[in-house]
């Protein structure tokens, strides 16, 4: 005792003290809580690679035009080449790159849609016979959804902006369909037309067709909620997030009922009506008038 | 005339209608009518018989439609359309498509024959045209076609107007905007039509009567006119062998023209039914009720006002406002100007022709195209003006499908509705002249043999053989044009008829009409090549 009570009138014995407690503490609560806190310095580590993917996979498709801090660039004259990016959020590029909009090919009126490029394309064919080219393909597909999903995250990361729709917001089967196609009429026909069949618009743009299967219902929810080039925003005043999921449901419940009339001739109306009555009523009637005059009657042959 | 007589089955009726009818022998000698047998020869009828199954076919939808803007909500078979509010006349098609047995058939049928009603009344209209059949005495024939081509215009419109679906109803927008650019009556004449304010409870109740009542009631009369005065004038008939301006050459009516025209029938109702199986027109379920409020792109009319259409497309926004007033350039030029252009000139054109050509003589023979290059040429340049005006109206989808600038369309047709008419014309003429020197060619030197001979001398020549009998009849149908008097004699005296400023233009288009053409007759070798010649250089100098 004689000791310590010696030792207490050091003057270093007051950080002593507190380092002791404090090293107590720290051993107590790194018996009572050790997995957590390896969990979170392995998670955040883990979201500062995904995010440094993200940014590696910005920086090699994306940076050339939008600029390495995503800023969006100009040419000479000042008109944009490519817009920024900051606050687009996760729903626009989800759009953009799952319908292999982006990376664009090269600037034009309007960039197509096309099949992703291999790095993000999360539709790839996986049901292969053999084995391994199975597995290689399921792997290759994974690795295209963790890309995408860690370019979004980067694009998020850089200021927000609108979060891709959950998968029960786009459930076309719980849309109301009638409430749809009128919402479809009124906001979204002029463009594309009576059933998502597509049209022209002005100066070289145009309102791409719907009604193929490979534009998914949270590409459709995606679109309407961001706009894409010539696309009007539809934010949730507009259109509420029941509003959207109705559309979807009636453009995805249009494009998958059957033609009770026959062929379709394309869905567009009276163009190609006309183009059928012409060529194939006028057509194989000629035809017919051909052979019923060109045949003689046997007893009446005179030529 | 056939020696042909009826067997006794047939005979027996017929006598027992004329001794009753008074009508003699009317029905007896008439079996035995001759007709002159070409393809093109039934185009009409196609039009005759859709019309016949367009009169069928409507009037099993009447049964079931109800013309009525009247607002219900529909609770039918259509789930996709449950409880949206519309109309009973969308509703009412609706239940004809889903609910009445047969029923989607039916109004696919009559909307397929619609189509080729209107087709085929165009193409036998060209036919009429290039062959020259509307000539004396058959010009009140040629009148009552284009009478009934704009009457099946606007029964057309009237008829796809019904459904009051969102397509049609933008047509009917259209209509209403037409009616509005009329000067000083246009306001008055379209609250009149639609009774008060656009689209009103009226409009569709009116239409309907119009378009099962009085339209088809004027069609039917003109059909039977039109039958009535080419029976008694006679078909036209191909410049054959044996045909002649005073003796029809052909089959007679009984039994085979009657077997023909009757299969005919059966051809005409069977690609009919073909379409409407297996080819969907006019889906108004995908379409949606009428809303003044929507609109789609894509919106066209049924092709026959396609031209109309794109008259208005290409229409820059003229606009003159004076005194308070707007007068819609926009608007009354494309609705009036193209097709005014175009059926004023084909009403016309009979007279013109004869007026400037001096030939008032009876026509029963037709001529070949390439014998009336003028006439061919104007033709086809109102083809190409029509046809331009029609794919103007489907620019959108023109511009969407074969991925082109909308822009670029637009001005493609603003300028090519000009240029491509006079292109048409002169390609078209040289084409005929061209066909003209062949045949001069064919009955100056005969056909080529394909067979090589040598002279004793060693030069190399090809024999030609005179054309066959038949070929050269068809070819020597060829009128050559007459020696017109100059317009001026040597002492400066104009010719008689070529006086006056009128008289004058008339020489003038005389002379156009028949300056180049190329005559084909029956010559020595050396003359004909000698004319040829001489024809050739005269024509590089137009």
């Amino acid at each position: 005792m004689k000791r310590i009570t010696a030792w207490r009138r050091r003057p270093w014995a007051g950080y002593a003290v507190v380092l002791a407690a404090l090293v107590a503490i720290g051993v107590v609560y790194a018996g009572f809580s050790p997995r957590t806190d390896r969990a979170e310095a392995q998670s955040t580590a883990q979201a500062a690679e995904d995010l440094k993917n993200g940014q590696k996979l910005f920086d090699k498709n994306c940076a050339s035009c939008h600029g390495l801090n995503a800023q969006g660039t100009k040419d000479a004259q000042g008109n944009a080449i490519a817009p920024s990016l900051i606050g687009v959020g996760a729903a626009s590029v989800d759009f953009q790159v799952s319908t292999g909009r982006m990376p664009a090919a090269n600037p034009g009126a309007q960039v197509p849609r096309k099949t992703p490029i291999p790095t993000f394309n999360t539709s790839i064919k996986t049901d292969y016979e053999e084995k391994d080219k199975r597995e290689a393909a399921e792997k290759q597909k994974a690795q295209a959804e963790k890309n995408l999903a860690d370019l979004r995250a980067y694009i998020a990361s850089l200021g927000g902006g609108p979060e891709v729709p959950p998968a029960s917001a786009v459930d076309p089967a719980k849309g109301n369909v009638a409430l749809g196609g009128k919402l479809f009429r009124t906001n979204c026909a002029q463009c594309h037309s009576f059933t998502g069949q597509g049209g022209a618009l002005t100066g070289g743009k145009y309102a791409p067709p719907l009604s193929k299967s490979d534009v998914t219902p949270t590409q459709m929810y995606e679109a309407m909620l961001t706009g894409p080039q010539a696309m009007p925003v539809f934010n949730d005043t507009t259109l509420t997030p029941q509003d959207k999921q109705a559309i979807i449901s009636y453009l995805v419940k249009t494009r998958e009922e059957p033609n009770p009339g026959g062929n379709s001739l394309g869905r567009i109306g009276p163009v190609t009506e006309g183009l059928a009555g012409w060529l194939v009523g006028i057509g194989l009637l000629v035809l017919a008038a051909m052979w019923i005059t060109a045949k003689k009657p046997k007893k009446l042959k005179k030529s | 005339m056939s020696e042909a007589t009826a067997p006794k089955a047939v005979e027996a009726p017929l006598t027992f209608l004329d001794d009753r009818l008074g009508s003699t022998t009317f029905f007896k000698r008439n079996m035995k009518k001759v007709f002159p047998d070409h393809w093109s020869f039934m185009l009409g009828e196609i039009a005759l018989y859709s019309f016949i199954i367009l009169l069928l076919t409507g009037t099993f939808l009447t049964l079931w439609f109800k013309p009525s803007m009247g607002e219900v909500v529909y609770n039918g078979s259509y789930t996709h359309l449950r409880g949206v509010t519309m109309s009973e006349a969308y509703a009412s098609t609706l239940h004809i498509s889903f609910d009445v047995r047969g029923g989607l058939l039916m109004r696919q049928i009559h909307h397929w024959a619609a189509v080729l009603f209107m087709a085929a009344i165009l193409a036998h209209m060209l036919r009429v045209f290039f062959t020259g059949a509307y000539r004396k005495p058959r010009e009140l024939n040629w009148l009552i076609g284009i009478g009934m081509f704009t009457l099946g215009m606007l029964e057309g419109l009237f008829g796809y107007s019904l459904p009051d679906d969102l397509l049609s109803g933008t047509g009917l927008r259209i209509t209403q905007g037409v009616a509005e650019s009329i000067p000083v009556v246009g306001t008055y004449l379209y609250m009149f039509l639609f009774g008060g304010e656009f689209p009103g409870q009226d409009i569709v109740p009116r239409l309907y009567m119009l378009h099962i009542l009085l339209i088809p009631g004027l069609l039917l009369g003109m059909v039977t006119a039109h039958m009535m005065i080419m029976w008694v004038q006679k078909h036209t008939a191909m410049p054959v062998k044996n045909q002649t301006e005073h003796q029809v050459y052909g089959y007679p009516f009984y039994p085979v023209f009657m077997a023909k025209t009757g299969a005919y029938f059966l051809f005409t109702f069977g690609v009919l039914a073909l379409l409407g199986a297996f080819a969907q027109i006019n889906p108004i379920w995908l379409f949606g009720p009428y809303d003044p409020g929507a609109i789609s792109s894509g919106s066209q009319p049924d092709w026959y006002m396609g031209p109309l259409e794109g008259a208005l497309r290409i229409m820059p926004n003229w606009e003159i406002t004076a005194l308070g007033h707007t007068l819609s350039l926009n608007v009354l030029i494309p609705a009036l100007v193209p097709l005014g252009i175009i059926f004023g000139g084909a009403a016309a054109w009979p007279w013109v022709e004869a007026w400037v050509t001096g030939d008032r003589r009876h026509h029963h023979v037709n001529t070949r195209p390439r014998n009336a290059p003028v006439r061919t040429a104007t033709g086809m340049a109102a083809v190409a003006f029509y046809g331009l005006l029609w794919l103007a109206g489907a620019n959108d989808i023109l511009a969407d499908k074969f991925h082109i600038s909308l822009f670029a369309t637009t001005w493609f047709f603003r300028v090519m509705v000009f240029v491509g008419p006079f292109l048409a014309f002169i390609i078209t003429k040289r084409i005929c002249l061209g066909l003209q020197r062949k045949d001069a060619d064919v009955i100056g030197h005969g056909v080529e043999s394909g067979v090589i001979m040598m002279s004793p001398e060693g030069k190399f020549s090809e024999r030609h053989e005179p054309a066959r009998d038949e070929e050269k009849q068809v070819i020597l149908s060829k009128e050559n044009a007459r020696l017109q008097p100059p317009a001026r004699d040597a002492r400066g005296i104009p010719a008689p008829g070529a006086k006056g400023p009128l008289g004058h233009l008339r020489a003038r288009l005389n002379r156009a009409w028949t300056f180049d053409d190329i005559p084909v007759e029956e010559h020595g070798h050396g003359e004909q090549e000698e004319i040829e010649g001489g024809r050739t250089s005269q024509e590089i100098s137009h």
